[in-house]
Parts: C-alpha cells; structure tokens; sequence
C-alpha cells in the first residue's frame, strides 16, 4: 500500500474509522496493516512494549467476516493499543517492570475483555511507568517512551507524561486509533495534555478494575486516551460496565455517552476554582485557562468562581494514601508464584527480599517504603488515618462547589512536556506534575484533559474539566465545546519515519 | 520527624525488600524530602472529620459464600518461576 494512503487511513478518527467500515469503504485488514506498519516504523518513540501484529491481522480477518455477515460489533475491526497494565489472556502483561517481565495471564482483564467482545482488534501492548508509578513514563524498565511532539527550537527527546505514555504517544504518533490508559493520580489527563490529545479519568466505580494490575485500590480507574472527545464517547461506552468480579464496580446502567455529548451548553454552568492558580506556572497555562473560560462563556454558560480551599493538601496526601494501598497490593510479588525470583536463595525472606530488591525499579521500591513507613505501628494516626480524613475534606469541597456549577474547567498540567531527564533527580519535582490531577482521584470524580492550544514552542497544552459522580455525560458535552472552539488540528512532524 | 539510615534498613525489612547498604543513606535523605513535605497536612484541623473509607456512596454487594471457579492448577502454575507437580518449591521453612 503506499504510504499516502496508509498515512490516510492512520490519521483516521474513531469515529470516522468505524463509520468507514460500517460503511465496506475499508476493511479492518487494511486499516489494522496500516498501523501494524506505523508501529514498526515507530519503534523509535518506543511506546509499546509487546507488539502483537500479527494476532491483529487475525482479530481484524475475523472481524471482516462479521461485518460481511451483517454481525458487526460496536467496535468492529477498530485498532486498539492497550497499556501493559491490564492483562490480557496468552499476551504478556509486565506492568514495566522487571518483576513480571514474563508474566502471561491465563485471564482477561474486564475492560478489554468487553473491547474484544464489541470487535476491537488489539494493536499491542505499550509502555507506561513501572507498576503506573510515574509521570514522565521514565520508570519503566523497558526505557522511556519518547513523545512525538518536539519543540520548535530543538531536537531534544520530550517525555510523553506518565503513567500512560505509550498509550498518549501511540495516539498522539497515529499508532492506533485510540488506546486505553489508567488513572490514579492524573496518568490518563497529563499525558493526554502534553501529547495534545484526549484523555478521559471515568468516575471511579465506572470502569472494573478487575484484570487491570493493582496500584492503589482506591484510585485506581481506566478510561479511554483519543484523537477527539467523540471517540473518548465512544470508547467509554465499551470499556464500563457493571461487574460482579469488582466489588467496587457501580451498579448503575451505561448511557450511551455518545448521544450525551451532542447539544449545547447554554445555562451550563462552569466553576473556576481559584485555588488552581499557581505561583511560579507559566504565564501560557494562565492565557490558556482563561481563553477556555472566554469560549465556553461565548457558548452561552455561565462562569462562576469557586473555592476548593484544601487543593494544596491534596498532593502530599496523595502521596500517602497511594503508596500505602501500594505497598500492600506489591506484597503478592514474592517470587514464588509468578515473576522475577532470584537466583540461589538462602531461605525464605531471603528469596523474597533479594526477588523484590532486583525486580522493583527505584521509584517502586521508594513507594512501597513510604508505604509501610506510614502504614507501620506508631505512624498510622500521624499519617494515613490523617490522609483519609484530609481526603473527606477534598470530597466536601468538590461537594459544595457542584452546590453552584456543574463541571469545572482547570489546566490539566503545570506545563508542556519537559526533556527526558529533567525532573527524574528529585522525586518531589516529579510529584508536581500531577498538581491538577489528583485531587479528581481523591474524590473519586470524572475528569477529561482535551487539547487546547500549543505553546510558543510548539508544544500542547491541555485544559481539564470536572465533573459530578457519574455525570460524564455532562462532562463530554463540556468538552466538546471547548474542543469546537479550540479547533486543535496540530499533529506532531513524524520526523521518527523520516 | 526524620528517618534515618537505621529506619530505613528496619522498614526495607517490614517490606520483604533487600536494600544495599549503600543505598540505606540516600534513600533516607530522598525519604526525609517527602515526609518534610507531607507534613504540611499537620496545619489541618481534623478533629471531627471521618476518614474517607469508600469513595462513592455505595454499599459493599454481597453474593453467596459459594464455589465459583476453580480446578486451574495448571493455569495457576503456568507462570510459576519453579514448581513440581502442581506444588510451588520455596527455600525450606522447617527444619
């Protein structure tokens, strides 16, 4: 095929995809080859750590058959890219980390499970930081993921933000159509902001966390990384459900959010919280916020201002609660039962403690201690049963916020993407890139990044809206105007395939 | 409150995690950077505030104490880095 019309068929939205083949303009066979060869020819960027090509080939051969036959999925034949996060039956699953390096699941996670059940072919599995520990997607013990995006005045490598960088890189360099990502402190929103695409955090409860390797229980939610909030519509509606293997799955129907997003929002109303306006931000996030306040005002919604007034804790006490349920979800690697196990122990804790110390990257080994530190006898007043109550608070801000409006509309990240290397020298500089983001985690609520304009340099930036518990509908409606007006039509140079 | 070298190597022990001992000193300086900086949460009143215990307001379901999978011991053993027989091997335990 020549590359022109490959280039034609990755640059595809999912919607425009789906409606292509719903439509036999195209057949999954040649849409899924065509990204098989754009992966290939972006090993580069290093976004997927287990390329599954030629079992795409086979999902997509199948999938045309059922669309000949008239049994088309909702997602038929649509090239996915999955992080390694969520297992996947007979695939790899690593979590990038050297300690399940060979892991291969005998079992599916739900959430791609309902994926494969609606027809979606899957690309590959791509990078993320160990154990979704990170924010520039450095961790990971395959290497960092490259974002696509370069500034204007440099050849420099940028970091595609973390933890879902392979997936925000793969859609961001036209390696999939769309990619699943997860959430615990902002890993779906800040590296859909800094690669200038979409990324959607589900209220918790929204998406099963069953199958998906466990970070921290309570923060924990997947959603969907794409091209435009349509296709964030679209695929949510695939990746929720109600299941009986999460305890913590919400037993409440799944809309079609596709058809919430459509309409206008007049009478909507916006908080902007003040809270969110940092010292030392660059003056480009500031324009920006308050350019996505001027368009979404022009659409007829009403701006109002309100007070979360304990988003400064939220950060340090996040960096409690996450590490704690950290620490006790890792405990299950102990190099018996699967994953790395070193060599000649001398007896148990031996194996156990040299198994870890070699299969755990530093910035894992440095959570699970936060976590038992603040976990241990002594220190569990001072710390976690503080952070839980801290965390009671951050809720009954957002509660008496939604009082007065209906999403909120922030910056997603305290900047663009930043060079490979920068920040990985103090972990606290690292932890601040999720400043934005985590407070959504804490209080459990939905959360979407949309791209939203580039700056001086070049580079995306991205503007994040809230929205009330299982309101995502709402939130996609919101979303799409501030897309409409901000008319991001940038796509990074695909100088790796020069 | 400050962690120091000796807290690392007893907490690096309560995680099953081996820590060179040339590691116990940074480690502890990168943790006293992170819980100097926690320690802002000290400044809150939270004298009557409950504990966050579930995010969404919802009751924990239940299902019957029944058997609902089960008879995998060869997926179960598929990834295990040494096993016999259905039976994982460890170092030996009792003497």
């Amino acid at each position: 095929m020549p590359a022109s019309v490959s280039d034609e068929l990755t640059r595809m939205t999912l919607a425009e995809a789906r409606d292509a083949l719903r439509a036999k303009r195209i057949s999954s066979r040649e849409l899924t080859g065509a990204f098989v060869s754009a992966i290939e020819a972006g090993r580069p960027l290093n976004a997927f750590i287990t390329e599954a090509g030629e079992q795409a080939l086979h999902m997509a051969a199948a999938s045309d058959h059922r669309i000949a036959r008239g049994e088309a999925g909702e997602l038929e034949g649509l090239p996915l890219a999955i992080k390694d996060l969520f297992c996947t039956r007979g695939t790899r699953t690593t979590a990038a980390s050297k300690i399940l390096g060979d892991f291969v699941p005998p079992y599916e996670s739900t959430v791609t499970q309902n994926l494969w059940d609606a027809g979606a072919v899957m690309l590959g599995k791509t990078n993320l930081d160990e154990f979704a520990m990170g924010s520039s997607n450095e961790t990971s013990f395959f290497g960092p993921v490259i974002n696509p995006w370069r500034a204007n005045d440099s050849n420099a490598s940028l970091v595609p933000g973390g933890s879902s960088g392979g997936s925000a890189a793969a859609v961001a360099a036209d390696l999939c159509l769309a990619a699943t990502g997860t959430d615990t402190g902002g890993s779906i929103r800040q590296p859909a902001a800094v690669t200038g695409r979409v990324g959607l955090k589900p209220t918790y409860g929204r998406c099963s966390r069953f199958g998906i390797v466990a970070f921290a229980s309570s923060l924990d939610q997947a959603g969907p990384m794409t091209k435009t909030v349509r296709d964030a519509a679209i695929m949510l509606k695939t990746m929720a459900s109600v299941d009986p293997r999460d305890s913590t799955s919400v037993d409440l129907p799944v809309p079609d959010y596709e058809k919430l997003m459509e309409g206008p929002i007049k009478g909507l109303r916006v908080g902007i919280p003040k809270e969110y306006r940092i010292d030392g931000a660059p003056a480009e996030i500031d324009t920006l916020w308050t350019k996505g306040a001027e368009w979404l005002k022009a659409q007829g919604a009403e701006i109002v201002e309100i007070s979360l007034p304990h988003t400064k804790y939220a950060l340090p006490t996040y960096y409690i609660v996450a590490p704690a349920e950290a620490s006790s979800n890792l405990a299950r690697y102990d190099g018996v039962r699967f994953g790395h196990r070193a060599a000649g122990p001398r007896d148990i804790t031996d194996l156990y403690e040299r198994s870890r110390g070699e299969g755990f990257g530093a910035e894992v080994q440095r959570r699970v201690l936060i976590g038992t530190y603040v976990l241990s006898a002594g220190y569990y007043d001072a710390y976690y049963a503080r952070a839980q109550k801290l965390r009671t608070l951050i809720a009954r801000d957002f509660a008496s916020a939604f009082e007065k409006c209906d999403v909120l509309l922030t910056p997603s990240t305290p900047g663009p993407a930043f060079a490979v290397g920068a920040k990985t020298a103090d972990p606290l500089e690292m932890y601040l890139q999720d400043v934005f983001t985590v407070t959504v985690n804490l209080a459990g609520l939905p959360g979407i990044s949309v791209p939203a304009g580039l700056t001086a340099n070049g580079l995306p930036l991205g503007l994040q809206l809230i929205g009330k518990a299982f309101d995502e509908g709402t939130l996609l409606r919101a979303a799409r105007a501030v897309e409409d007006a901000a008319e991001f039509a940038h796509s990074p140079a695909k100088w790796w395939s020069a | 409150m400050s962690v120091d070298k000796d807290t690392v190597r007893r907490i690096a022990r309560l995680a099953r995690i081996a820590v060179p001992d040339a590691r116990l000193e940074p480690m502890a300086a990168e943790l006293n950077g992170i819980f100097q900086w926690v320690e802002m949460l000290g400044e809150v009143n939270v004298e009557g505030v409950p504990a966050m215990t579930s995010v969404v307001a919802q009751k924990l379901k239940w299902r019957r104490d029944e058997v609902s999978d089960g008879g995998q011991a060869d997926a179960l053993m598929a990834n295990a880095p040494e096993g016999e027989d259905h039976f994982f091997i460890v170092p030996k335990v009792v003497e």
